[in-house]
């Protein structure tokens, strides 16, 4: 018998998720199984998607990130209010996402050098960053540019008789491929392992420890401020008041996507996997009709459930085997 | 004799209120094992520290090679040549053995990391230690040996000249002990220096060509291994001649203590499936029993049944001949069984807790949390057992985190004696203390004992058990091949007893 790697088993149980999902549904309704929906599953998703990808790394290095939400409110806020002011629209998401690595950075300095618990750091991000929205404008502001009204929509693919790849899907994919070369070749992504398994151990190891966790944290602000930008492509408009709890999202489809919430042990890919199911069960909600909608968060907090306890029992098993 | 590799002259080094280096010399040539050898507090993990630059010094100079060096953290001194494999693995259990190796320096290509690079140089790292593993599996997948001979793998990865083990057999049974001696016999061919920090005297003469004592912070001096006679040693490492270790010796327990031949607690065919085999076991009051065994043997995973922990799945227990069914430590508990487990760190003292706070937990939690006891009564108690263990604290509300680790161990003994309890167990009650520390602690098992309690005693020291007991319940592979009482006790018939029945088993 071949001997799985333990630590792809959350991967696997990911994949079966995944593909159990997408079965049901294309079983119970006959358009399910398009590529249609499945490109429109990537596009409702992208945003999240880009903010949980980084939420992933934040996740990987034992650490968590709640000002996700805000984030993209913020993002998208002044974006659309940099744009209403005759601001070039490549120079606003630039100023957008500089923005968002600087509060990343910014966050992963208190709680490098003050020793501080990410959770509260990041709690402080997060009604800070959603103040801020509302300090630049009280409400929503509709995009008006060409750059979003003709350019963006011309930016697709067809990827097969009416399917249509959008851009934002495009984003959230390449999110994806970056991170993924980031987190399995790089140094400073296998630190980030290492950081999130044992931190004591790296410390000995001689890893660069601070360097590497406020790496971390400006990575996941530059991602959820990309998931802000794509985000406003997708509303086209910016709303203060907007994305409230989406890091709650992010943080779910990464566990659901495997990756241990104490660090250590994921991948990117699963990342990916997480946002579909999560998207899927909407989309399965929204099929049948006659379902509330709100039970998505009942399927998804099932699920998350039951991740938790796999998790809990991989990890049990491997400390039985020493 | 070979070149001088590593010279420390005249380093000091102080921490508020003491000094714990004071003009300590140490001079290591290469091609040699050099033992660093002191009691708790002598100085030993500071040097080492100081050495790799996880503290600054005060005064004092290092030269490695005949360069003078000042790393000013681990990662500088790795990449000067100096390498550490600390007493608990520090590596990255869920990563790969071959990234364990290499990570921090991967072998890159335009800033992406070349895999099979990392499994090639792993390999090879191995093969200097004449090891051959799947790089590609996860390192938690393999025994703490294996993962202790990963680690020196990974200091010798960066071409390391000097290897520091600090304690690194304390979780290893014999024959893995062994086996990294072999280890190391091949690497001082290769010509490193090595630094071996240990409490195993028996090593110490076993490999050390040479032996640093500290005390206090100060050089006692440095020996060859073959002109210090052991006596000397030790006495050279507690400051005195060794007449209490030496009593003790003497006093070999005989079984007039005994006070009534019914058992205060009775095991009849008790096991669980693939912790351990069906045992009897019987302990009196007055009464110490030794578990001896190899590391995996089953001696804990014997001790966590009589507790509680784990629930046996067959056989029974019996409490002053009343059946019992123990289904968590607090019933064991209520009928004044004690335990004290294995890694005093993980599971027993609260470091962040005073000594009276550690010591009032278990009397606390036994009364409830309602029944409050008054500071005065508190104060009371943990004085009383301040002085009657001689725990050495400056005062009750020090915070059990600045105690040595003999000190550690005698508030957790405390802890449990408060309870009167009337069944003691001790799972390796002396790992890593000091020798008189651990002579004291031998004293208090016996006077204890001589109150009328028993105790059921676990060593992986057959010396200690031999020494202890006046019974030893001999295991081997997960169960019971041996029982020896009084004057049929000897490190000779445990060892023999263990050998034999391997071989029988060898259909198995």
């Amino acid at each position: 018998m071949i001997r799985l790697n333990p630590k792809y088993i959350p991967l696997l149980a990911t994949a079966v998720v995944l593909v159990a999902v997408f079965g049901t549904g294309a079983a119970l309704y006959p358009n399910f199984g398009t590529p249609r929906v499945f490109v429109n599953l990537l596009n409702d998703n992208a945003f999240v998607g880009v903010a949980a990808v980084g939420e992933s790394f934040v996740i990987l290095s034992g650490g968590i990130d709640l000002s996700v939400g805000s984030m993209v409110a913020f993002v998208g806020i002044l974006i659309a209010k940099l744009l209403q002011v005759g601001c070039d629209p490549f120079l606003a998401m630039g100023i957008a996402l500089c923005a968002g690595t600087f509060a990343g950075a910014v966050m992963g300095c208190l709680i490098h050098f003050f020793e501080m618990p990410p959770f509260l750091v990041t709690l402080a991000g997060l009604f800070c960053l959603r103040g801020l929205g509302f300090v630049i404008y009280p409400e929503s502001i509709g995009i008006d540019h060409p750059f979003y009204g003709e350019v963006l929509p011309q930016l697709s693919i067809l990827v097969a008789p009416k399917a249509v790849l959008p851009f934002t899907a495009m984003c959230f994919l390449a999110s994806v491929l970056v991170a993924t070369f980031i987190a399995s070749f790089t140094r400073f992504g296998r630190n980030i392992y290492a950081i999130g398994s044992n931190e004591n151990s790296a410390r000995l190891m001689g890893l660069p420890i601070g360097q590497t966790k406020i790496l971390t944290y400006a990575l996941a602000g530059f991602f959820s401020a990309a998931g802000g930008v794509v985000a406003t492509f997708y509303m086209q408009s910016g709303n203060p008041a907007s994305f409230v709890g989406l890091e709650l999202d992010a943080i779910a489809s990464v566990v659901i996507g495997g990756t241990l919430l104490t660090g250590g042990v994921g991948f990117i890919p699963g990342t990916l996997m997480g946002v579909l199911i999560l998207g899927l069960i909407q989309t399965l909600i929204n099929f049948n009709g006659t379902l509330n909608s709100w039970w998505t968060k009942i399927v998804i907090g099932v699920l998350l459930l039951i991740f938790i306890v796999l998790q809990k029992l991989i990890s049990r098993r491997a400390v039985t085997q020493l | 004799m070979s070149t001088q590799l590593l010279e420390i002259a005249g380093l000091s080094k102080s921490f508020p209120g003491v000094k714990a280096l004071d003009a300590v010399n140490l001079v290591v040539r290469s091609g040699e094992i050099h033992a660093l050898m002191g009691e708790n507090g002598a100085g030993k993990s500071t040097l080492i520290k100081v050495l790799t630059g996880v503290f600054p010094r005060d005064a004092g100079e290092t030269r490695l090679s005949g360069q003078e060096i000042a790393p000013k953290s681990p990662r500088e001194a790795e990449a000067l040549g100096i390498s550490t494999v600390y007493q608990e693995v520090n590596l990255i259990p869920h990563l790969s053995v071959a990234e364990n190796i290499c990570i921090g320096r991967q072998p890159t290509w335009l800033g992406a990391i070349r895999w099979g690079a990392i499994g090639k140089r792993a390999r090879a790292a191995l093969a200097r230690l004449d090891l051959t593993l799947d790089v590609n599996r996860q390192l938690s997948s393999y025994s703490i040996a294996i993962q202790q001979m990963v680690a020196i793998a990974r200091a010798l990865d960066i071409s390391a000249k000097l290897l520091i083990l600090d304690e690194p057999t304390s979780s290893l049974d014999k024959t893995e002990v062994d086996e990294l001696f072999k280890k190391l016999r091949i690497l001082r061919q290769d010509g490193l220096g090595i630094i071996f920090i240990t409490h195993f005297l028996d090593q110490v003469y076993e490999i050390s060509d040479s032996i640093t004592v500290l005390r206090n912070g100060c050089r006692v001096g440095c020996f060859a291994t073959q002109e210090l006679p052991r006596i000397n040693l030790v006495s050279h490492m507690i400051g005195k001649t060794l007449g209490h270790v030496e009593a003790l010796e003497q006093t070999r327990a005989s079984t007039a203590t005994i006070r009534s031949d019914t058992p205060i607690l009775e095991a009849r065919g008790l096991g669980k499936k693939g912790t351990i085999q069906p045992l009897d076991l019987d302990i009196r009051p007055g009464e110490v029993v030794g578990l001896a065994g190899l590391l995996g043997s089953g001696r804990t995973e014997t001790a966590r049944l009589l507790f509680g922990v784990d629930h046996p799945d067959q056989g029974s227990i019996r409490i002053n001949s009343q059946p019992v069914k123990f289904r968590s430590p607090r019933t064991a508990i209520r009928y004044r069984i004690a335990l004290t487990p294995e890694d005093r760190k993980v599971a027993g003292i609260i470091p962040s807790l005073t000594v009276r706070e550690n010591i009032m937990l278990a009397l606390q939690a036994s009364r409830g949390s309602w029944r409050r006891l008054s500071i005065a009564e508190q104060d009371k108690l943990a004085d009383r057992f301040i002085n009657s263990l001689g725990i050495k604290t400056p005062s009750r509300e020090q915070v059990v985190r600045n105690l040595s680790g003999g000190n550690q161990q005698k508030v957790l003994l405390a802890r449990w004696l408060a309870t009167e309890p009337k069944l003691f167990i001790l799972d390796e009650p002396t790992r890593g203390i000091d020798v008189g520390a651990k002579a004291e602690i031998e004293k208090l098992i016996q006077s204890l004992r001589q109150d009328g309690l028993a105790v059921l005693f676990i060593s992986s020291e057959l010396e200690e058990v031999v020494r202890q007991s006046q019974r030893v319940v001999v295991l081997r592979d997960r169960r019971k091949v041996d029982e020896l009482t009084e004057a049929a006790i000897s490190e000779q018939a445990i060892v023999e007893s263990i050998a034999s029945h391997s071989s029988e088993r060898a259909e198995a």
